[in-house]
């Protein structure tokens, strides 16, 4: 097989139009998806293909249509609601927190939330305070929720036909600054399960465990201390819940010593989280 | 419907029971008093067709289908009741009779009502739903965000306000400023204000917003005023400085839906007192039969405190 190159943001493009294809029931909803195909293109030529009804332009009300999300989701239908910013996140915290995350706890497993979330992070197009945020701590403690959080075009296009297809709440970011990320991914079909870590690079002297965009910041790094003879292992979970413990464990056991690099605030925050999971299992 | 609003009444009679004598976990709102708004509606929709529910849920979900013995297990916290114990008072759902779940967060299902008319709008299927709601949603935003797609969708939904007065503790004039249907009106939402206590009025005007919604017309919005007989939940008792004595007492006496309904029944020669009598009767015979299944029923296995988080 040819190897075929496309970037992160054609990736997200192609498991969307393969996810609708594949089922009537999936459809996208939010602010400018449409004919704009979202302020970073990431959905041009959607709506041509699948057409209004199934490529839905909102008002701009965050909250609204991400309750008609979860409400279109409790009800047979399969969406894929975008939020334009993670820093929106906030203003939808009730209905994926108290809503979609409690429903089929709260429901005693009768109903299901089969929808997905997709959102963005990352500080680097330097846009201030209020469109840099990576907030995907926040929704990786609420128990109900599933977290993907890729770094290559490969890994989104799998991990996202995976959330298309999972019958519980997905938040899934995108790191703004990955769209133009190239990377191999094949023609054929395939998917990516969650809670299995990928090692990026393998090493024996030291473990980075890198999430989103910093795992191109970490293989960087890891390029740089081979010059001075150390050999670095860069491991990407890929997922933050589930998160897979035993992948981040079992590399730094055989490295001894772990830097975790993510880009959400430190204090509470994933790297808190996977330190503490390593600090527990590999010591 | 005489029947439904009875078991409605008989059921908070004994939810408040059980609160009193220390049995059922947590707190219950009562919706004694607000029957006709429930069994109105409720008689105009389908089993299929959709309605989300409030904190002050218990005759929603009554009304749309569900049985009393299951409700109590529910509010037991029993593995018997709908959600295996662990949606409680405020969070029955039940799917086979329509029912989307109520909702403790006020306001907080008017998405995932509009999201169910969304939906069976996308999917051809005919279904309206119906959003119950007490006045105090109208604080909250996310309403007015999804009527306005509601109504540039024209989705097959109806927005219950259930305008018993107070919001909590808090007169609804303190909260809300204009008239409640104009909110609806501004975005060109068809609104209706009915007598709430009137249950054939409640169903007449519910069934034509229904026929609207079906012959894809859109949205409606129906005010229906009414009052709650007890505090705002089983524990408020001293509720003088919020709401006067005289008020509940006149609306007991002069504008009860069970007494009105029977008034006219009789009336009409449609039925008579010992009629309405044995109706009253068998409901007692239910509501204690479901109590006592409840009360014997056993918790769920506590290996399910960690189950159903993820399908
Ligand atoms: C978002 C939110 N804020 C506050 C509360 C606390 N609370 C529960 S019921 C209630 C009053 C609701 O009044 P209304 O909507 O008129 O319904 P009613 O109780 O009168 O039936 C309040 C403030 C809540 N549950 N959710």
């Amino acid at each position: 097989m040819p190897e075929r190159e496309i970037t992160f943001a054609e990736a997200i493009r192609e498991a969307l139009a393969e996810e609708m294809r594949r089922d009537s029931r999936v459809f996208i909803v939010g602010e400018d998806v449409a004919e704009a195909g979202t302020p970073f293109k990431v959905l041009s030529g959607l709506v041509e293909e699948f057409g209004k009804d199934r490529v839905i332009d909102t008002p701009i009300s965050e909250p609204g249509f991400t309750g008609i999300g979860v409400g279109a989701a409790m009800t047979g239908v399969r969406p894929v609601v975008d939020i334009m910013f993670g820093d929106f996140l906030t203003l939808t915290m009730d209905q994926i927190v108290n809503q979609a995350a409690k429903v089929h706890y709260m429901s005693g497993g009768k109903m299901k939330v089969p929808i997905v979330f997709r959102t963005t992070l990352g500080a680097t197009r330097r846009s201030a305070a209020q469109h840099s945020q990576s907030l995907h701590a926040w929704v990786s403690h609420v128990p109900g929720l599933k977290v993907a959080i890729p770094s290559t075009p490969y890994d989104a296009k799998g991990l996202l036909k995976t959330a298309i297809r999972d019958d519980n709440p997905v938040v899934f970011f995108e790191d703004k600054l990955s769209y133009k990320l190239k990377g191999n991914v094949p023609a054929e079909e395939y998917t990516i399960p969650f809670g299995v870590a990928d090692i990026k690079r393998k090493g024996d002297d030291i473990t980075l465990v890198a999430t989103s965009s910093m795992v191109q910041v970490a293989l960087a790094a890891a390029e740089l201390l081979n010059g001075v003879g150390i050999s670095a292992e860069v491991i990407d979970p890929r997922t933050t819940f589930p998160l897979d413990k035993s992948a981040l464990i079992e590399s730094a056991k055989k490295t001894s010593r772990a830097i975790v690099i993510d880009e959400g605030y430190e204090r509470y925050g994933v790297t808190a989280e996977i330190a503490s999971v390593i600090a527990d299992g590999a010591f | 419907m005489y029947q439904q609003m009875a078991k409605i009444r008989a059921f908070e009679e004994q939810v408040n029971e059980l609160y009193k004598s220390a049995k059922m976990p947590g707190l219950a709102h009562l919706y004694s008093g607000e029957e006709a708004v429930a069994v109105g509606v409720c008689e105009a929709l389908q089993k299929t067709d959709y309605i989300t529910s409030t904190h002050r849920g218990h005759g929603h979900c009554l009304a749309k289908g569900a049985s009393v013995d299951r409700m109590f297990a529910e509010l037991l916290g029993k593995e018997a009741g709908y959600c295996k114990g662990k949606g409680g008072s405020m969070h029955i759902a039940d799917p086979d009779s329509g029912n989307l779940g109520a909702n403790a967060i006020v306001g907080g299902s008017a998405g995932i009502a509009t999201g169910a008319a969304f939906s069976a709008k996308m999917r051809k299927s005919n279904q309206v739903a119906v959003c119950f709601f007490g006045e105090g949603a109208l604080g909250q935003g996310l309403l007015y965000e999804v009527m306005n797609m509601a109504s540039l969708w024209k989705l097959p939904v109806i927005y219950v306000c259930e305008n018993n007065l107070y919001n909590e503790y808090t007169h609804h004039s303190e909260t809300t400023a204009g008239e409640l249907v104009a909110r609806a009106q501004a975005f060109g939402i068809h609104t209706e204000i009915v007598d709430g206590q009137d249950v054939h009025g409640v169903y007449a005007a519910t069934q034509q917003l229904v026929e609207r919604a079906r012959r894809g017309e859109g949205p409606a919005f129906l005010q229906c005023n009414t009052y709650r007989y007890y505090g705002h939940h089983v524990g408020d008792i001293n509720r003088a400085y919020y709401r006067p004595k005289d008020e509940e007492e006149e609306w007991k006496a002069k504008r009860d839906p069970l007494t009105k309904l029977a008034e006219r029944l009789i009336a009409g020669k449609l039925t008579d007192q010992k009629i309405l009598d044995r109706i009253q009767a068998e409901v007692q015979i239910e509501i204690e039969s479901g109590v006592a299944f409840a009360l014997n029923a056993p918790f769920p296995d506590v290996h399910e405190v960690d189950e159903d988080v993820y399908a």
